[in-house]
């Protein structure tokens, strides 16, 4: 019978090839998939891979939610290296949105440019804020960061929603649940004519190299990678863990905050109930395909846009509902936790006794 | 609160213990899983599987205890995909949960789409001769879906399982030692599995209650976090079924209280009522993980890890 053993050292191969894999057997699924839909396979995939990166206005569609994405899962990469389970950030992206928000409403026709800066500050300020309560409880009374991040997603949203039907509601809205559409100096400022594409794809590259050189270059990303990895050597080496919790969960929340900042201030340009899209939970899925290294979550997040645009697509060109995207995104995770599995173990064959 | 009404005490504790045996099903399944060792995120995944699933089945057959049979069946199905990864692929049982949640989420929005518009048909009322009907206690207590009492006999013949029986023993010896039980010559990768798959298949009941009986449609990720509520639950529990079903209860218990303010013209915006159980849900949290000796007690010491026999 085969056999499981463990290698004497993880194959570096492999933990590059087993995102390469995974995604070879969610297409393959997939394509089993669309033929027991009574869809045309090629066609499918063509909705996917091909029509996603097709032309510029495709592109530009594809880089609104490539950047929360990316942004989202830097900050998780962090946390996940620390072996922090943060599954909250799409919490921490709406807290940010509200924040964000709750600046832009206040500008007026003579404010500054300055006003960009703060309303994505606001953002990170609220993303920290939501996932310091994460950090708090875990520090302080032991409490799960699991559930509690998740738990706060729901009470964000809550939060998000009370705002749009109540106190922040446009009062020239036609009572829909809706703030003003915010003015244009607080926006963020769009590439070219007629595309959506903005300057936030900006604020995802230096977040890349930031991060680049917080997780390989300083102390302080050194301690978290080593807090995760070995706790007992961290601890013997000094490094606090408290710290470590702290950091990681600011930085992740501060992250998801900023792409909900650029969310609002960007494509959305207002806040509504329709803010959280799941982004927060991609992320997660972003963050581990990527091998939870910068460069690696560009690509995964680009991967990722790319099922949501192709499940769009294929809602209006194929008939399926768009929530094709979130079984594919389901299964591309399983695959990449099974393939995983080999890059620490090598299957063997064994008589059997 | 001034002058609540016997018969809407009534209805409260009816509404109640209804809203209790969504989670308190679920948790008591997570509670098997943990038992044996195994950590499974995927709740509120495999939880709304089962609700489509049983959704569908009762809209075509027009049968409860099909609906009930399909629900199980999905989560237990669910349940085994995660197991098989977790157990004989040792892969990371918090990412593999997760990964399970969102394939869920996502199956069921997709095979779902085609139902949002469809309706049960009727079913006839369960009311337990000459019980249900007494004054006040009759419809707070005797006019429940069977489910609701059967999820009391569950949490009854889990503790006497879990404390009396020899399997129970073997289940929590796997729990906490799995290199012990191992060395005793207890398949544990097999028993785990089993576990899980129970587990699974009580959260598909609970999923499929939520979609039949608790509010009797299919609605886009309608589960709406009660999976993870129940796995918060287990901890609050200290891993106890009597415990994990008095939190239920509790539980439905804060849950309920939103719709009986809202009725009674309270002015507080209904967003504030929504976020309650979930508020309730971190603050048991944190009174209950505040002493880490307490949970390292009494959480089963394997929590989590994967087990490499003959390692």
């Amino acid at each position: 019978m085969f056999k499981l053993e463990p290698r004497a050292t993880p194959s570096t191969w492999l933990s590059l090839a087993s995102p390469v894999m995974a995604l070879a057997i969610t297409v393959i699924i997939g394509v089993g998939l669309f033929i027991l839909l009574d869809k045309d396979p090629l066609a499918g995939l063509q909705m996917f891979f091909v029509e996603p990166l097709k032309s510029p206005y495709a592109l530009s569609e594809l880089s609104i939610k490539a950047v929360p994405l990316i942004l989202i899962a830097l900050g998780l990469a962090a946390c996940f290296r620390a072996n922090l389970w943060n599954i909250g950030a799409e919490g921490q992206f709406v807290m940010g949105a509200v924040f964000a928000g709750g600046v832009a409403m206040r500008a007026t026709p003579e404010t500054g440019a300055w006003i960009l800066w703060a309303v994505l500050g606001a953002g990170m300020i609220g993303g920290m804020l939501w996932a310091a309560i994460v950090a708090l409880l875990r520090d302080r009374f032991n409490a799960s960061e699991i559930l509690v991040s998740l738990m706060l997603v729901y009470v964000a949203e809550m939060v998000l929603s009370y705002l749009v039907y109540g106190p922040w509601k446009d009062p020239q809205g036609y009572n829909f649940p809706q703030t003003i559409t915010f003015l244009e100096a607080t926006r963020v400022p769009k590439l070219f004519q007629g595309l959506r594409l903005n300057a936030g794809v900006f604020a995802a590259l230096a977040a890349v190299l930031v991060f680049v050189v917080f997780l390989y270059r300083t102390y302080a990303g050194f301690q978290l990678q080593v807090g995760g990895l070995a706790p007992l050597a961290a601890r013997y080496a000094g490094f606090s863990s408290r710290k470590a919790l702290w950091t990681a969960l600011l930085i992740s929340g501060g992250m998801a905050g900023l792409a909900g900042a650029l969310d609002v201030a960007g494509p959305q340009g207002q806040l509504t109930p329709y803010v959280p899209m799941g982004y927060g939970f991609a992320a997660i899925i972003v963050a581990f395909v990527g091998r939870l290294s910068p460069v690696g979550i560009v690509f995964s997040a680009i991967l990722m846009s790319m099922f949501y645009i192709g499940g769009e697509l294929a809602q209006s060109r194929l008939g399926l509902p768009k929530a094709i995207t979130g079984v594919f995104q389901g299964l591309l995770l399983f695959a990449l936790l099974a393939c995983d599995t080999f890059i620490h173990q090598r299957l063997r064959w064994v008589a059997s006794k | 609160m001034t002058g609540i009404s016997p018969e809407s005490l009534a209805l409260l504790i009816a509404a109640t213990l209804n809203a209790g045996t969504v989670v308190g099903l679920a948790a008591l399944g997570l509670l098997i899983n943990e038992r044996s060792g195994v950590v499974n995120l995927g709740a509120e995944g495999m939880m709304l599987v089962a609700a489509f699933a049983g959704f569908a089945v009762g809209v075509n057959t027009g049968s409860d205890w099909l609906a009930f049979g399909a629900g199980a069946l999905a989560g237990m199905a669910m349940a085994a995909v995660f197991g098989v990864l977790v157990i004989w692929l040792n892969t990371n049982q918090y990412a593999t949960g997760l990964a399970l949640t969102m394939f869920g989420t996502g199956l069921s929005a997709f095979a779902g789409i085609r139902y949002t518009q469809e309706k049960l048909p009727e079913r006839p009322h369960f009311d337990i001769p000459w019980l249900s009907d007494l004054p006040l206690a009759g419809p707070a207590l005797f006019k429940h879906h069977p489910l609701v009492y059967l999820t009391i006999l569950f949490a009854i013949g889990m503790t006497w399982f879990l404390m009396r029986s020899r399997a129970g023993l073997v289940l929590r010896a796997v729990g906490e030692s799995p290199e012990s039980a191992h060395a005793l010559g207890y398949p544990v990768r097999q028993i785990r599995l089993l576990a899980v798959v129970a587990g699974g298949a009580l959260c598909g009941l609970a999923g499929a209650y939520i979609s039949v009986v608790y509010t009797p449609l299919w609605v886009e990720g309608m589960v709406a976090g009660k999976g993870w509520i129940a796995l918060a639950l287990t901890t609050f529990a200290t891993w106890r079924p009597a415990r994990v079903l008095l939190g239920a209860y509790l539980f439905g218990g804060v849950t309920m209280l939103q719709f009986q303010l809202q009725g009674q013209g309270v002015d507080i915006p209904s967003q504030w009522l929504t976020m309650l159980p979930y508020l309730a849900t971190i603050v048991v949290l944190v009174l209950i993980s505040r002493n880490p000796t307490w949970i390292r007690v009494n959480m089963p010491a394997s929590l989590g890890k994967p087990f490499h026999p003959g390692a």
